[in-house]
Protein backbone atom coordinates (compact mmCIF):
# COMPACT_ATOMS: atom_id res chain seq x y z
CA UNK A 1 0.00 0.00 0.00
CA UNK A 2 1.46 3.43 -1.10
CA UNK A 3 0.26 6.13 1.24
CA UNK A 4 1.18 9.96 0.52
CA UNK A 5 1.68 12.88 2.74
CA UNK A 6 -1.45 13.67 0.81
CA UNK A 7 -3.78 13.08 -2.10
CA UNK A 8 -5.83 14.14 -4.39
CA UNK A 9 -8.99 12.52 -5.32
CA UNK A 10 -10.54 12.65 -8.77
CA UNK A 11 -13.80 14.27 -7.24
CA UNK A 12 -11.60 17.09 -5.03
CA UNK A 13 -9.53 18.12 -8.51
CA UNK A 14 -12.75 18.31 -10.36
CA UNK A 15 -14.32 20.60 -7.83
CA UNK A 16 -11.02 22.49 -7.75
CA UNK A 17 -10.60 22.85 -11.42
CA UNK A 18 -14.23 24.24 -11.56
CA UNK A 19 -13.25 27.09 -9.16
CA UNK A 20 -9.90 27.72 -10.90
CA UNK A 21 -12.13 28.19 -14.16
CA UNK A 22 -14.43 30.24 -12.99
CA UNK A 23 -11.43 32.68 -11.50
CA UNK A 24 -10.23 32.73 -14.93
CA UNK A 25 -13.50 33.84 -17.34
CA UNK A 26 -14.38 36.43 -13.90
CA UNK A 27 -11.16 37.75 -13.75
CA UNK A 28 -9.82 38.20 -17.68
CA UNK A 29 -6.45 36.57 -16.01
CA UNK A 30 -4.79 34.16 -18.63
CA UNK A 31 -3.46 31.71 -16.41
CA UNK A 32 -4.48 30.51 -12.53
CA UNK A 33 -1.94 27.61 -11.24
CA UNK A 34 -2.24 25.76 -8.00
CA UNK A 35 0.57 24.79 -6.04
CA UNK A 36 1.29 23.55 -2.90
CA UNK A 37 3.58 24.85 -0.09
CA UNK A 38 6.95 22.53 -1.18
CA UNK A 39 6.73 23.55 -4.80
CA UNK A 40 4.33 21.15 -5.91
CA UNK A 41 2.23 21.66 -8.97
CA UNK A 42 -1.39 20.97 -8.36
CA UNK A 43 -3.39 22.54 -11.20
CA UNK A 44 -3.35 24.79 -13.96
CA UNK A 45 -6.23 25.99 -16.34
CA UNK A 46 -5.62 28.43 -18.84
CA UNK A 47 -3.31 29.22 -21.44
CA UNK A 48 -1.03 26.98 -21.73
CA UNK A 49 2.10 28.75 -20.11
CA UNK A 50 5.36 28.58 -22.69
CA UNK A 51 7.82 28.11 -19.55
CA UNK A 52 8.13 24.83 -17.63
CA UNK A 53 5.65 24.59 -14.95
CA UNK A 54 7.75 23.06 -12.15
CA UNK A 55 10.63 25.26 -12.33
CA UNK A 56 7.67 27.96 -11.73
CA UNK A 57 5.87 26.22 -9.13
CA UNK A 58 9.05 25.31 -6.85
CA UNK A 59 10.05 29.23 -7.30
CA UNK A 60 6.82 30.39 -6.39
CA UNK A 61 6.47 28.38 -2.96
CA UNK A 62 10.62 29.58 -2.31
CA UNK A 63 8.83 33.15 -3.57
CA UNK A 64 5.64 32.92 -1.02
CA UNK A 65 7.65 31.27 1.84
CA UNK A 66 10.45 33.65 1.95
CA UNK A 67 7.85 36.50 2.05
CA UNK A 68 6.25 34.70 4.94
CA UNK A 69 9.35 34.56 6.89
CA UNK A 70 9.71 38.35 5.70
CA UNK A 71 6.62 38.92 7.62
CA UNK A 72 7.12 37.34 10.45
CA UNK A 73 10.67 39.21 11.12
CA UNK A 74 8.53 42.41 10.66
CA UNK A 75 5.89 41.22 13.40
CA UNK A 76 3.24 39.95 11.11
CA UNK A 77 1.49 36.57 10.84
CA UNK A 78 2.25 36.23 7.50
CA UNK A 79 1.46 38.08 3.90
CA UNK A 80 -1.49 36.11 2.72
CA UNK A 81 -1.05 37.89 -0.90
CA UNK A 82 1.97 39.13 -2.94
CA UNK A 83 1.39 41.08 -6.29
CA UNK A 84 4.69 41.35 -8.73
CA UNK A 85 3.91 43.77 -11.25
CA UNK A 86 5.56 43.56 -14.68
CA UNK A 87 5.46 46.25 -17.34
CA UNK A 88 3.26 43.46 -19.75
CA UNK A 89 2.93 40.56 -17.37
CA UNK A 90 2.05 40.49 -13.64
CA UNK A 91 1.48 37.29 -10.91
CA UNK A 92 -1.11 37.53 -7.99
CA UNK A 93 -0.27 34.89 -5.88
CA UNK A 94 -2.92 34.25 -2.22
CA UNK A 95 -2.47 31.49 0.52
CA UNK A 96 -5.41 29.16 0.39
CA UNK A 97 -6.31 26.79 3.61
CA UNK A 98 -2.51 27.04 5.16
CA UNK A 99 -1.01 25.41 2.98
CA UNK A 100 -1.48 25.94 -0.74
CA UNK A 101 -1.39 28.57 -2.74
CA UNK A 102 -3.14 30.38 -5.76
CA UNK A 103 -1.21 31.80 -8.53
CA UNK A 104 -2.77 34.47 -11.49
CA UNK A 105 -1.00 35.20 -14.25
CA UNK A 106 -2.36 38.64 -15.85
CA UNK A 107 -1.86 41.06 -18.13
CA UNK A 108 -3.43 44.51 -19.44
CA UNK A 109 -6.55 43.14 -20.42
CA UNK A 110 -7.71 43.05 -16.85
CA UNK A 111 -6.38 44.98 -13.74
CA UNK A 112 -5.26 44.42 -10.31
CA UNK A 113 -8.66 45.39 -8.51
CA UNK A 114 -10.45 43.22 -10.52
CA UNK A 115 -8.12 40.38 -10.16
CA UNK A 116 -7.89 40.57 -6.19
CA UNK A 117 -11.41 41.12 -6.07
CA UNK A 118 -12.54 37.53 -7.98
CA UNK A 119 -9.40 35.74 -6.44
CA UNK A 120 -11.20 36.45 -2.90
CA UNK A 121 -13.71 34.92 -4.20
CA UNK A 122 -12.56 32.12 -5.66
CA UNK A 123 -10.47 31.53 -2.22
CA UNK A 124 -13.16 31.08 -0.31
CA UNK A 125 -14.16 28.57 -2.62
CA UNK A 126 -11.31 26.75 -2.27
CA UNK A 127 -10.42 26.77 1.25
CA UNK A 128 -14.12 24.69 1.16
CA UNK A 129 -12.46 22.04 -0.90
CA UNK A 130 -9.67 21.58 0.33
CA UNK A 131 -10.22 21.92 4.28
CA UNK A 132 -12.95 18.98 3.30
CA UNK A 133 -10.00 17.54 1.50
CA UNK A 134 -7.66 17.68 4.30
CA UNK A 135 -10.10 16.69 6.77
CA UNK A 136 -11.20 13.65 4.99
CA UNK A 137 -7.32 12.53 4.23
CA UNK A 138 -7.37 12.61 8.38
CA UNK A 139 -10.02 10.12 8.95
CA UNK A 140 -9.63 7.94 5.74
CA UNK A 141 -6.46 5.56 5.16
CA UNK A 142 -7.87 4.41 1.96
CA UNK A 143 -5.94 1.33 0.39
CA UNK A 144 -4.59 1.98 -3.00
CA UNK A 145 -5.19 -1.44 -4.73
CA UNK A 146 -3.24 -0.26 -8.03
CA UNK A 147 0.36 1.05 -5.90
CA UNK A 148 1.20 -2.66 -4.80
CA UNK A 149 4.86 -4.60 -4.18
CA UNK A 150 5.10 -4.95 -7.95
CA UNK A 151 4.15 -1.12 -8.82
CA UNK A 152 7.22 -0.49 -6.50
CA UNK A 153 9.75 -3.14 -8.45
CA UNK A 154 8.76 -1.36 -11.57
CA UNK A 155 9.18 2.41 -10.43
CA UNK A 156 12.75 0.82 -8.94
CA UNK A 157 13.76 -1.08 -12.51
CA UNK A 158 12.67 2.81 -13.64
CA UNK A 159 15.25 4.52 -11.10
CA UNK A 160 18.12 1.66 -12.01
CA UNK A 161 17.48 2.78 -15.86
CA UNK A 162 17.11 6.63 -16.01
CA UNK A 163 19.79 7.30 -13.43
CA UNK A 164 22.93 5.59 -14.88
CA UNK A 165 26.04 7.41 -16.26
CA UNK B 1 6.33 16.08 1.27
CA UNK B 2 4.99 13.07 -1.29
CA UNK B 3 1.70 14.18 -3.26
CA UNK B 4 -0.11 11.77 -5.21
CA UNK B 5 -2.63 13.46 -7.73
CA UNK B 6 -5.47 10.79 -8.59
CA UNK B 7 -6.93 12.84 -11.73
CA UNK B 8 -3.26 13.99 -12.98
CA UNK B 9 -2.38 10.57 -12.15
CA UNK B 10 1.50 11.85 -11.09
CA UNK B 11 2.83 11.55 -7.49
CA UNK B 12 5.49 13.78 -6.94
CA UNK B 13 8.47 13.61 -4.25
CA UNK B 14 11.06 15.53 -2.81
CA UNK B 15 14.54 15.26 -2.07
CA UNK B 16 17.45 17.12 -0.59
CA UNK B 17 20.86 17.81 -0.70
CA UNK B 18 22.29 19.21 2.46
CA UNK B 19 25.76 19.61 3.23
CA UNK B 20 28.47 22.15 4.02
CA UNK B 21 29.40 25.20 1.66
CA UNK B 22 31.73 24.39 -1.18
CA UNK B 23 30.94 20.22 -0.44
CA UNK B 24 29.06 19.64 -3.88
CA UNK B 25 25.83 19.42 -3.83
CA UNK B 26 25.27 21.65 -6.95
CA UNK B 27 27.71 19.89 -8.73
CA UNK B 28 25.73 16.54 -7.70
CA UNK B 29 22.91 17.90 -9.25
CA UNK B 30 24.69 19.63 -12.63
CA UNK B 31 26.10 16.13 -13.30
CA UNK B 32 22.45 14.52 -12.90
CA UNK B 33 21.67 16.89 -15.37
CA UNK B 34 23.81 16.49 -17.63
CA UNK B 35 23.65 12.88 -18.04
CA UNK B 36 20.27 12.24 -17.96
CA UNK B 37 17.74 11.67 -21.14
CA UNK B 38 16.38 15.06 -21.97
CA UNK B 39 13.16 13.65 -22.24
CA UNK B 40 13.26 13.28 -18.73
CA UNK B 41 14.03 16.25 -16.76
CA UNK B 42 13.00 19.36 -16.71
CA UNK B 43 14.99 23.27 -16.09
CA UNK B 44 17.84 23.11 -14.21
CA UNK B 45 16.72 26.02 -11.94
CA UNK B 46 19.98 28.02 -9.96
CA UNK B 47 19.74 30.41 -7.47
CA UNK B 48 23.23 31.64 -7.13
CA UNK B 49 25.05 34.53 -6.50
CA UNK B 50 27.70 36.00 -8.84
CA UNK B 51 30.44 33.69 -7.30
CA UNK B 52 28.10 30.70 -8.40
CA UNK B 53 27.20 29.92 -4.95
CA UNK B 54 24.00 28.63 -4.38
CA UNK B 55 21.62 31.87 -2.67
CA UNK B 56 18.76 29.75 -1.83
CA UNK B 57 18.50 26.64 -4.02
CA UNK B 58 19.15 24.42 -7.15
CA UNK B 59 15.86 22.80 -8.45
CA UNK B 60 15.91 20.41 -10.98
CA UNK B 61 12.49 18.15 -11.50
CA UNK B 62 13.22 14.26 -13.11
CA UNK B 63 10.60 12.56 -14.51
CA UNK B 64 10.46 8.70 -14.36
CA UNK B 65 8.26 6.53 -16.38
CA UNK B 66 4.54 5.88 -16.35
CA UNK B 67 4.35 2.71 -13.92
CA UNK B 68 0.60 1.70 -14.16
CA UNK B 69 -0.71 4.42 -15.57
CA UNK B 70 1.09 7.00 -12.40
CA UNK B 71 3.70 9.29 -13.67
CA UNK B 72 6.63 9.62 -11.07
CA UNK B 73 8.44 12.78 -10.34
CA UNK B 74 11.49 13.32 -8.53
CA UNK B 75 12.08 16.83 -7.51
CA UNK B 76 15.73 17.50 -6.14
CA UNK B 77 16.76 20.33 -4.10
CA UNK B 78 19.95 21.97 -3.09
CA UNK B 79 20.26 24.24 0.18
CA UNK B 80 22.81 26.70 0.69
CA UNK B 81 25.66 25.02 3.02
CA UNK B 82 26.86 28.39 3.81
CA UNK B 83 26.29 28.76 7.38
CA UNK B 84 25.07 32.77 6.97
CA UNK B 85 21.64 31.06 4.73
CA UNK B 86 20.10 29.12 7.53
CA UNK B 87 16.45 30.51 7.12
CA UNK B 88 16.75 29.42 3.27
CA UNK B 89 18.19 26.02 4.45
CA UNK B 90 14.55 25.64 6.50
CA UNK B 91 12.34 26.76 3.98
CA UNK B 92 13.84 23.97 1.56
CA UNK B 93 13.51 21.56 3.91
CA UNK B 94 10.05 21.45 4.31
CA UNK B 95 7.78 18.50 2.84
CA UNK B 96 11.42 16.89 2.31
CA UNK B 97 10.91 13.00 1.42
CA UNK B 98 14.26 12.41 1.48
CA UNK B 99 17.45 13.83 1.97
CA UNK B 100 21.38 13.31 0.54
CA UNK B 101 23.98 14.70 3.11
CA UNK B 102 27.10 15.70 0.93
CA UNK B 103 30.48 15.88 2.95
CA UNK B 104 33.12 17.31 2.09
CA UNK B 105 36.48 14.89 2.99
CA UNK B 106 39.09 17.26 3.25
CA UNK B 107 40.38 17.52 6.53
CA UNK B 108 39.97 20.96 6.36
CA UNK B 109 36.47 20.93 6.35
CA UNK B 110 36.01 18.07 8.82
CA UNK B 111 34.56 20.63 11.45
CA UNK B 112 31.85 22.34 8.68
CA UNK B 113 30.73 18.80 7.80
CA UNK B 114 30.02 18.44 11.46
CA UNK B 115 27.99 21.72 11.87
CA UNK B 116 26.21 20.96 9.15
CA UNK B 117 24.96 17.97 10.01
CA UNK B 118 24.31 19.48 13.14
CA UNK B 119 22.57 22.11 11.30
CA UNK B 120 20.63 19.57 9.22
CA UNK B 121 19.07 17.93 12.50
CA UNK B 122 18.20 21.25 14.11
CA UNK B 123 16.16 22.17 11.05
CA UNK B 124 14.41 18.95 10.92
CA UNK B 125 13.27 19.11 14.26
CA UNK B 126 11.41 22.18 13.80
CA UNK B 127 9.35 20.11 11.05
CA UNK B 128 8.89 17.43 14.27
CA UNK B 129 11.12 15.33 11.85
CA UNK B 130 14.59 13.09 12.43
CA UNK B 131 17.02 11.15 10.16
CA UNK B 132 15.29 7.89 11.41
CA UNK B 133 11.74 9.29 9.56
CA UNK B 134 13.25 10.44 6.65
CA UNK B 135 15.22 7.90 4.10
CA UNK B 136 18.87 9.05 4.28
CA UNK B 137 22.08 8.78 2.68
CA UNK B 138 25.30 10.14 3.24
CA UNK B 139 27.78 10.88 0.43
CA UNK B 140 32.00 11.25 1.47
CA UNK B 141 32.60 13.56 -1.56
CA UNK B 142 36.36 14.64 -3.17
CA UNK B 143 37.72 11.73 -2.33
CA UNK B 144 40.31 12.38 -5.11
CA UNK B 145 41.80 15.60 -3.66
CA UNK B 146 45.30 15.35 -1.68
CA UNK B 147 44.62 15.58 1.85
CA UNK B 148 40.99 13.77 2.56
CA UNK B 149 40.15 11.51 6.02
CA UNK B 150 39.50 7.90 5.85
CA UNK B 151 36.25 6.71 5.59
CA UNK B 152 36.55 4.64 8.55
CA UNK B 153 37.23 7.88 10.44
CA UNK B 154 34.38 9.95 8.22
CA UNK B 155 31.73 7.42 9.23
CA UNK B 156 33.01 7.03 12.80
CA UNK B 157 31.77 10.65 13.34
CA UNK B 158 29.01 11.54 10.55
CA UNK B 159 27.50 7.99 10.52
CA UNK B 160 27.77 6.36 13.80
CA UNK B 161 24.05 5.24 13.13
CA UNK B 162 24.95 3.09 9.85
CA UNK B 163 22.94 5.18 7.26
CA UNK B 164 23.87 3.80 3.90
CA UNK B 165 26.62 6.23 2.39
CA UNK B 166 28.86 6.54 -0.58
CA UNK B 167 32.19 7.30 -1.98
CA UNK B 168 32.03 10.14 -4.42
CA UNK B 169 34.12 12.22 -6.80
CA UNK B 170 31.00 14.35 -7.74
CA UNK B 171 32.98 16.08 -10.76
CA UNK B 172 33.84 13.58 -12.56
CA UNK B 173 30.35 11.94 -11.68
CA UNK B 174 31.79 8.84 -9.41
CA UNK B 175 29.12 7.82 -7.10
CA UNK B 176 26.88 10.48 -7.94
CA UNK B 177 24.13 8.17 -9.64
CA UNK B 178 24.74 5.31 -6.50
CA UNK B 179 24.10 8.08 -3.96
CA UNK B 180 20.39 9.48 -6.31
CA UNK B 181 19.33 5.70 -6.73
CA UNK B 182 19.56 4.71 -2.98
CA UNK B 183 18.04 7.85 -1.36
CA UNK B 184 15.33 7.76 -4.03
CA UNK B 185 14.60 4.07 -3.73
CA UNK B 186 14.35 4.51 0.19
CA UNK B 187 11.77 7.39 -1.03
CA UNK B 188 10.01 4.70 -3.10
CA UNK B 189 10.42 2.24 -0.22
CA UNK B 190 8.79 4.96 2.71
CA UNK B 191 5.90 5.10 0.54
CA UNK B 192 4.93 1.95 0.00
CA UNK B 193 5.45 1.30 3.39
CA UNK B 194 3.37 3.84 4.98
Amino acid sequence: MVKADWTIYEEDYWAIQSVLKELIDNSNSQSVILIDKTGQLIASVGMEPEFDLMSFASLCAADFEANAQLATLIGEKDFSTLYHQGSDESMYLARVAQSIILVVLFNKRTTLGLVRLRVKKAVEGLNTILNGLFEKLEYENEDLKEFDESFTDELNREIDSLFQD
Amino acid sequence: MSLINYSSREINCKIVYYGPGLCGKTTNIQYVYNKVDPSTKGKLITLATEMDRTLFFDFLPLELGTVKGFKTRFHLYTVPGQVYYDASRKLILRGVDGIVFVADSQSSRFDANIESLYNLHENLEEYKLSLEDVPFVIQYNKRDMPDIISVEELEEELNPEGFPSFEAVAVKGDGVFDTLKCVAKGVLRKLSQN
